[in-house]
């Protein structure tokens, strides 16, 4: 059975989501969220306004914490510590694969 | 019903202790997560390990799982005749059924509310999917046949694995690396609980002459020694086509020559470049006449270009 076409949403700086809308494309509560800002594993488009909103590449690094608290039974310290070391990871990886783009394939 | 034999799945005996499965789990899940593992095969793995304990930590639905008996994994298999009523289901049927799914609507599944007997709102279940896309289709946007096995409740509130083919708009601009969220297009939701929804992960399948980095992307330039010396304007292939590109006189080998927006598009700002890396490519054999020249520049020529040696290395005399 085939379904029409949708049209994705992009997750990245283009778009933004409420705290409330993290949370419920993630699973985390509020709460949770509030203390990842907190540890700096996510930041608000500005966190001194009353209503954070967020660049919606936030909800993917959002659920992968929700998935790694819940599939490794993590507090939010390790949660954030593990998640910041996620990002390092990803970080490197992308200044390697644009070393690597930079690399001649073949020697002429 | 397929069985599956979810001891063995975690290396722990049929008797191990809570303890010891959540170690055994804890170990599987370090190696295999997908969001921690680089293993391709890391995911199905995990999904294995997980239901495996899913079923194992939970008591009640240890001890279900225990009254089937044990079998070989893969095996067709029929539950003893009282095990539906035994755990409060009365008709139950095992043809068309996956062992976790049973196991999940058992006691403690039924509180999720998608049971029959659930009257909770619940929302429907995430998927996420990687699609391995073409440069071509990230530059122009794309298309792309989703196929995936979702859980599903028939009339009766049973649930089934049924194939389910999607077919999802990329639009140019994606990268790789680039998450996509298609909403309600996950699991149905119960109860009035909202659909889930598909979250696309957008993967470039290598191509023969481009390599992307972000929405830049980088192309060997091969240029004859005399190109690089004197200036040309050669022809260089982009993903709209050719174009012309003056290389200037004295380009060095590993210079790089941007062509500004020849990239990638951006979603919403101006798109990436196109670098050409010159590389300077000698003929592999010489005709009479290339010696002849290239002899003649050998005897003409005063370039020197390991100049830089003598004045950087110290000699300790």
């Amino acid at each position: 059975m085939a379904t029409e076409p949708v049209e994705p949403a992009w997750l990245n700086d283009d778009a933004r989501v409420s705290l409330d809308e993290l949370a419920a494309l993630s699973g985390l509560t509020d709460a949770a969220l509030r203390e990842l800002v907190d540890y700096g594993v996510l930041h608000p488009v500005d966190a001194a306004e009353a209503q954070w909103t967020f660049s919606a590449r936030w909800v993917v690094v959002a659920r992968t914490a929700c998935r790694l608290r819940n599939d490794f039974e993590l507090d939010l310290n390790a949660l954030a510590l593990t998640l910041s070391f996620l990002d390092r990871i990803r970080d490197l990886e992308a200044q390697l694969r644009s070393a690597n783009a930079q690399l001649p394939r073949r020697h002429y | 019903m397929k069985y599956k034999d979810y001891y063995e799945i975690l290396g722990v005996p049929r008797d191990a202790d809570d303890d010891a499965i959540k170690k055994a789990y804890r170990k599987l899940a370090h190696k295999y997560h997908p969001d921690v593992s680089k293993d391709p095969a890391g995911e199905e793995k995990f999904k294995e390990i997980a239901e495996a304990y899913a079923t194992l930590k939970d008591a009640d639905k240890r001890a279900a799982y225990d009254r089937l008996g044990s079998h070989s994994p893969g095996q067709d298999f029929q539950p003893p005749p009282d095990w539906g009523t035994q755990y409060g289901e009365q008709d139950l049927r095992f043809e068309d059924i996956d062992l976790s799914d049973l196991l999940a609507g058992l006691a403690g599944g039924r509180q999720r509310g998608a049971g029959r007997r659930g009257t909770m709102a619940m929302p429907g279940e995430d998927y996420e999917v990687t699609a391995r896309i073409s440069l071509e289709d990230a530059y122009a946007g794309t298309l792309v046949d989703l196929n995936l096995s979702v859980p599903e409740y028939d009339a009766n509130g049973r649930l089934h694995r049924v194939p389910r083919v999607f077919k999802a708009r990329i639009p140019k601009g994606a990268t790789h690396g680039q998450r996509l969220r298609l909403r309600g297009k996950g699991g149905k939701g119960f109860h009035g609980g909202r659909d889930g929804d598909l979250y696309l992960n957008i993967e470039l399948v290598p191509h023969a002459l481009f390599r992307p980095s972000g929405h830049d992307l980088y192309l060997d330039l091969p240029l004859a020694p005399w190109e690089a010396a004197l200036g040309a304007t050669v022809a260089v292939p982009t993903l709209a086509g050719t174009v012309h590109l003056k290389v200037p006189a004295g380009t060095a080998a590993g210079s790089k020559l941007r062509l500004s927006g020849r990239g990638l598009p951006t979603p919403h700002g101006k798109p990436g470049d196109l670098y050409a890396i010159a590389q300077i490519a000698v003929p592999p054999k010489l005709s009479e006449a290339e010696r002849e020249l290239f002899q003649k520049l050998a005897a003409g020529s005063t370039f020197d270009p390991r100049s830089h040696f003598n004045s950087e290395v110290k000699h300790g005399d």
